[in-house]
């Protein structure tokens, strides 16, 4: 115990610190690289509050992609001169005090939360050998909560629709800057040649048993999204084209055929987005393979950004 | 001290670090990190709520935790919607600033036109 507890405060002035360098570092590249070390750290965090289905998605989307996000935009930013003047001592002075506030604050709340807190596990653990899961998380993602799991899929649609929606007119329809440079490492395309069919495999795998086990669609399509996103960066592949019918339809297969399944719930098992009684298994797995396909599809469009005109370069 | 009520401070801290981030930094791309680190720690702070709610043979209270889950993809759509912003302010503008009667470069806003 004294060793568990020696080793979750070493992490917590681990993740303390990484955080305070990614904030302070001078270079907006550099911050960024801190960013994802950072991303992997909390994921150990989230493994020590008995969430690997969390630790997963925040080492795959918190740091992975996110970081791939910024990379690409800070080599696309960095050039840029800094316009606006930086802060005086007595704002920067009113903004610690403000932060250590805010912080001490929530400190105070975690220490006075109360322990143990209201919980509904076991309202999820009674009905789960109704929806055939084993995996509790994926449950209320898909079945008690998956009203808000498809608007979740309707965001990510929409984020799409938003970034599209800010490239030039004359652009429209045409596809997103390449990812990475023009020739690219040998090694990266060795490594995306390796790695990238390995990847598919276990985006898959996580997928599949996430119904059982940690993992999950949301899972399982991040680790395949990183995967297009790896061999758009060895130049093996250039984004699509964003009029591309396949394309579009790949993006909202997910959220389609879950609000179909949902509005066909009062038909097939008497009440808005419920699932058949005794059925329930297979369609949960039928709705989370559209929405793999849809998340593997949609956080690299995300990342690519809209079509700019550099496309071809 | 438990490992929930330690993962509850770094919660607490990030939200703190990333504030005080966002309140000084003045790139947007910065502003844009802390703003995640900020979004971190209340996910973190949530975590323990949902460690804390640990029933039977359960460890964790799933329903919080799959929250976190959709947070965590919610929170990367609005990020990229950040970064297109920003890149596309930079293309039309030669510079991306808050303050706007900043901005150094010349507008072109009507190229579409």
């Amino acid at each position: 115990m004294i060793l568990f507890e020696a080793l979750d405060l070493g992490l917590a002035a681990l993740v303390l610190g990484v955080a305070t360098w990614t904030i302070a570092a001078r270079r907006v590249f550099g911050a960024v690289v801190g960013y994802v070390a950072y991303g992997l750290l909390l994921a150990i965090v989230w493994v020590r509050l008995y969430a690997p289905d969390v630790a997963l998605t925040e080492a795959a989307i918190g740091g992975g992609v996110t970081g791939v996000l910024l990379i690409s935009a800070s080599t696309r930013l960095g050039r840029l001169p800094a316009v606006d003047a930086p802060p005086g001592a007595a704002l920067k002075f009113g903004a610690a005090v403000i932060s250590a506030l805010v912080a001490s604050v929530l400190a105070a709340a975690v220490i006075y939360l109360p322990d143990p807190a209201p919980s509904l596990a076991p309202e999820a653990d009674a009905h789960l050998s109704a929806t055939g899961l084993g995996n509790a998380v994926t449950a209320v993602l898909i079945a008690y909560r998956s009203f808000d799991t498809m608007l979740e899929k309707v965001v990510l649609v929409l984020a799409v629709a938003g970034v599209w929606s800010v490239a030039p007119d004359r652009f429209w329809g045409g596809a997103p800057a390449p990812l990475g440079r023009a020739v690219p490492d040998a090694a990266l395309v060795f490594l995306a040649r390796i790695l990238a069919p390995v990847g598919a495999v276990i985006g898959v795998q996580m997928f599949w048993v996430g119904a059982d086990e940690p993992g999950g669609a949301f899972q399982g399509g991040a680790i395949l999204a990183a995967m297009w996103m790896l061999v758009m960066m060895a130049r093996l592949t250039d984004p699509p084209r964003i009029s591309s019918r396949w394309l579009r339809l790949g993006l909202i297969a997910g959220p389609a055929v879950f609000l179909l399944l949902g509005l066909a719930g009062p038909v097939m098992a008497g009440s808005f987005f419920a699932f058949p009684e005794g059925f329930a298994k297979p369609v949960i797995l039928f709705i989370e393979a559209f929405m793999v396909l849809s998340i593997a599809v949609t956080l690299p469009l995300l990342v690519l950004g809209p079509p700019n005109g550099e496309a071809g370069r | 001290m438990s490992a929930s009520t330690i993962a509850g401070f770094v919660g607490a801290g990030l939200v703190g670090l990333g504030l005080y981030a966002l309140i000084v930094n003045t790139e947007p791309l910065k502003k844009l990190l802390a703003f995640n680190v900020i979004g971190n720690g209340v996910f973190l702070v949530f975590g323990i709520v949902a460690r804390r709610g640990a029933v039977g043979a359960f460890p964790f209270d799933p329903v919080p935790q799959a929250m976190v889950i959709t947070g965590i993809v919610v929170a990367f759509a609005a990020s990229a919607f950040a970064v297109a912003l920003m890149l596309r302010l930079a293309e039309e503008s030669g510079s991306v600033s808050f303050d706007p009667e900043g901005g150094m470069g010349v507008d072109q806003g009507d190229e579409d036109a």
